[in-house]
C-alpha cells in the first residue's frame, strides 16, 4: 500500500483532477459501500495534495468511522459522501471493512448476536 | 468477514458494524430512545430518495418522479473492540422512509415504538417489517406516565404473532431503553436458535 512515488500516478485515475465535491456524479464507483461500512485512513497516509473534502474525510478516519458518521459530521448526504469515500478507497487512501454476515444470509450469526447482547448489558 | 482497500491486501481495519432500527409513528420518541442509550450525541444523516408520486399527467400518462431528502438521527454503542452497534431512528416522513431500501437492508432487527394515545401510528412500521421479514419487537413508550393499554391489548390491535415480544418502556430512561434492546436481542437469538434447530431436523429427515 505504501512506497508510491507520488499519489498522482496514472492508476489514481480521476483522483488527480481537481473537482468540486463529486463533480456532478450521483453514483459511487463502488457499490459495496453502505451506511454502516467502516472505513479507516491507510497507515501513514496524509493525503497530501488532495482536495479539502478528501482531507476532511481522512482526518475523521484516523480511527474507524462509518459512512453515515462521516456524512453527518461533514454535513453531506449519504449519496455524496459515498462517492468521495469510494474515490479514496480506489486511491488507497482509505481501507474499508466489508459488511457483516447478516447482510449476506438470512440467518444471523449466533456469536454476533450474543456479542451484541453482552455489549448492551455492559452499558 | 474480510477487510481490504481497493484490493484484498493491506492492513486490517478490524472494526465492523451492525445496525438496529428504531421505528414507529411521528413523535413517538424514536430520537429520544436513540439519545438515551447512545454513547455519542445523536448525529443526523440525509439521503435522497426517488419517489414516484401518484400524480400523473393526464395527457401523457407519465408518472411524476421526484426526489426528496429524508433525514434520520442515529447513535452509536461500542459493543467491543471490533464491533459497533448503530441505532437508526427512522425518519418522521413515513411514506418516504419505506422507500429507503438501504436503511432496512442488513438490519439485525427493529424496535417498533408504540404510543398508546395514537396506537395506529405504529401499524405502518409493523407492516413494513413483516413484509421485509425483518425481525422486530414492539415497545410501548409510556413517557406520559399512563399505561392506557396492556401489552396484550396492543398485541391484539396490531395483530402480532404470539412470538413477537411486546414490552412497556420509557424511552427517556437509559436503563429502560437498554432493557428494550436486550429484549430485541434475546428475541433475535431465540429466532436464530429455532432456525438452526429446524435446519437440523430437516437435515435428519433427508
Amino acid at each position: 500500500m505504501n512506497g508510491r512515488e507520488s499519489w498522482y500516478d496514472d492508476d489514481a485515475g480521476p483522483l488527480v483532477r481537481p473537482f468540486t465535491v463529486t463533480r456532478g456524479r450521483t453514483k459511487a464507483s463502488r457499490t459495496d459501500l453502505n451506511m454502516i461500512t467502516m472505513v479507516i485512513a491507510a497507515p501513514g497516509e496524509s493525503g497530501r495534495g488532495l482536495d479539502a473534502e478528501y482531507l476532511d474525510i481522512l482526518r475523521l478516519c484516523r480511527s474507524p468511522m462509518s459512512v453515515a458518521e462521516i456524512g453527518a459530521k461533514l454535513n453531506l448526504p449519504l449519496a455524496a459522501v459515498k462517492i468521495l469515500i469510494s474515490d479514496l478507497i480506489e486511491g488507497r487512501y482509505l481501507l474499508f471493512s466489508s459488511p457483516m454476515s447478516s447482510y449476506e444470509t438470512d440467518v444471523p450469526d449466533m456469536n454476533l448476536l450474543q456479542a451484541v447482547l453482552d455489549g448492551i448489558r455492559r452499558l | 468477514m474480510a477487510f481490504g482497500g481497493s484490493d484484498a491486501g493491506g492492513p486490517g481495519l478490524g472494526t465492523s458494524a451492525v445496525k438496529v432500527l428504531i421505528a414507529g409513528g411521528f413523535g413517538v420518541g424514536k430520537t429520544t430512545m436513540v439519545t438515551s442509550v447512545s454513547e455519542i450525541q445523536p448525529l443526523r444523516t440525509e439521503e435522497m430518495i426517488s419517489a414516484i408520486s401518484n400524480r400523473t399527467d393526464d395527457l401523457s400518462g407519465v408518472e411524476d418522479k421526484r426526489t426528496t431528502t429524508v433525514a434520520l438521527d442515529f447513535g452509536r454503542i461500542t459493543i467491543n473492540r471490533s464491533l459497533i452497534l448503530y441505532l437508526f431512528g427512522t425518519p418522521g416522513q413515513e411514506r418516504f422512509w419505506f422507500m429507503w431500501d438501504e436503511l432496512a437492508t442488513g438490519a439485525l432487527g427493529a424496535v417498533v415504538l408504540a404510543d398508546t394515545r395514537r396506537l395506529d401510528g405504529c401499524f405502518a412500521s409493523v407492516d413494513f417489517f413483516e413484509r421485509r421479514k425483518i425481525p422486530f419487537i414492539v415497545a410501548i413508550n409510556n413517557f406520559h406516565g399512563e399505561q392506557a393499554y396492556t401489552t396484550d391489548e396492543v398485541r391484539d390491535a396490531a395483530d402480532l404473532d404470539a412470538e413477537i415480544p411486546v414490552v412497556q418502556c420509557d424511552a427517556r430512561d437509559r436503563d429502560s431503553s437498554k432493557k428494550v434492546l436486550e429484549t430485541l436481542l434475546q428475541h433475535l437469538i431465540a429466532r436464530t436458535m429455532r432456525a438452526h434447530a429446524q435446519a437440523q431436523t430437516q437435515a435428519r429427515q433427508r
